[in-house]
């Protein structure tokens, strides 16, 4: 069973990385990589609200939008799949914001490191995306808290290793019309190629 | 309120301030849904249509929502209109709402209609607002066709899957580029649009954070003496 769930990780960290082989997050990704301490920073963060939202998510779909999902209830007969997009991001929005609160009143330290990048995280498509993912895969609820941690975990290693990678461009002679962004994107790009190299990797 | 300045709105985020090249919006789906002209135009059709209704409606209700729970606001009306979207996406067009899977989906948390919402339909009249979210999507299209196009035509030789340049596994000259059909290639082919932007605009040039100063210029390779 424990293979199981490390396969899931394994699967979600490398092979299914959600930055670089779903290209999800790429927005933030792009624009917080200037320095690994904010790097590591948003990373963290990423990986706290997927490990919420994404079991969260998974109880939702489960036991309210799935079709014949309300059996529990004693009702038959329905499907609330339409209301699936509306529902996870509300979800995430909501999370986000009592996770932000809570925090700032009980660990001061700690908002005060992660506080910038909470409002950010509600509009970072990885965590919804981790979330439809989550949907598409058919995931049971302990898979989808591996699944969380995993996509979460996968999109810190993939930024903080961008935000090294640009840290060290510093020093580098590029072309003026490159600089900045333009380079960025030729680095992920590259990333993203050597990434695809564990593709083929079935475990 | 002029003509010009409409005419602004729509024509300034084409160049000048691409959404993608400059402002550093919208990208996730810029690279997962290009591989394929007929595709892209789908999407940005959908984009193009969520951000101007976004726009002008939270626009319209611009002065009713408290600040501090605008963003909860924002992606309730942003939400809603990707679900009619994908709705309708679904029924009309189902071969290619399945090849666009989670991306129509994720327009929600695509930044640019959360950005545009922000910085622009939260001050400006409705109409205007409008305008600017069609501009937006006008120019996040621009490099979605353009990354599109290249990818097509030199990936798979076809362009909306009519053939162009005829393959050699089918009888033609043409081999095709199967590195361009991977999506890591959009990252290089978008890299390389902004390079060419930032050619024609240099005043959209980075400046470096600090200067190399002369001494630190890199150190000459062949002189340096080895310290077995």
């Amino acid at each position: 069973m424990f293979e199981h769930y490390l396969n899931i990780f394994i699967t979600t960290v490398f092979i299914e990385n959600i930055a670089l082989s779903l290209f999800l997050g790429m927005c933030t990704f792009i624009a917080i990589s200037k320095k690994i301490d904010a790097a590591f920073g948003l990373g963290i963060a990423v990986i706290v609200v997927c490990l919420i939202t994404v079991p969260l998510n998974n109880l939702i779909y489960n036991y309210i939008l799935r079709e014949d999902a309300l059996v529990w209830l004693g009702i038959e007969g329905t499907n609330l799949e339409f209301v699936e997009l509306i529902s996870y991001i509300g979800v995430i929005a909501a999370s986000v914001q009592i996770l932000e609160m809570f925090l700032d009143k009980y660990v001061p330290a700690l908002y005060n490191a992660l506080g910038q990048f909470l409002p950010l995280i509600t509009v970072n498509c990885a965590i919804l995306g981790a979330s439809l993912f989550m949907v598409e895969k058919d995931l049971l609820f302990v898979e989808s808290i591996v699944y969380g941690f995993g996509a979460g975990f996968g999109w810190a290693f993939a930024i903080v290793v961008l935000a090294g990678i640009r840290e060290k461009l510093k020093y580098s002679d590029i072309p003026e019309g490159l600089k900045g962004l333009g380079m960025t994107f030729i680095i992920v790009g590259l990333m993203s190629f050597g990434f695809m190299s564990f593709g083929g990797i079935s475990l | 309120m002029n003509l010009k300045a409409y005419k602004d709105v729509i024509t300034r985020p084409l160049l000048d301030e691409n959404p993608i090249t400059l402002q550093i919006l919208g990208i996730c789906s810029a690279l997962a849904v290009t591989n394929n002209l007929t595709v892209t135009m789908v999407m940005c059709v959908a984009v193009i249509s969520v951000i101007s209704f976004s726009n002008l409606f939270i626009s319209l209700i611009r002065n009713y929502i408290p600040s501090s729970i605008r963003i909860i606001v924002q992606m309730t009306i942003i939400a809603s209109l990707v679900i009619v979207v994908d709705e309708l996406l679904k029924a009309y067009d189902y071969e290619t709402s399945k090849k666009l899977s989670v991306f129509v989906g994720l327009i929600i948390t695509n930044c640019i209609v959360m950005g545009r919402a922000e910085a622009f339909a939260m001050k400006e009249k409705p109409l205007l607002s409008f305008l600017d979210g069609l501009g937006n999507g006008l120019g996040y299209s621009l490099i979605l066709i353009g990354v599109a196009t290249i990818r097509e035509l030199f990936g798979a030789g076809t362009l909306f899957g009519y053939e162009i340049l005829p393959l050699v596994s089918n009888g033609g000259w043409y081999m095709g580029n199967n590195l361009l059909l991977l999506p890591p290639s959009s990252f290089i082919i978008i890299g390389l649009f902004i390079w060419f932007i930032r050619s024609i605009k240099p005043s959209q040039i980075e400046i470096d954070d600090f200067e190399l100063s002369d001494h630190s210029t890199s150190p000459d390779l062949s002189k340096r003496e080895l310290n077995v």
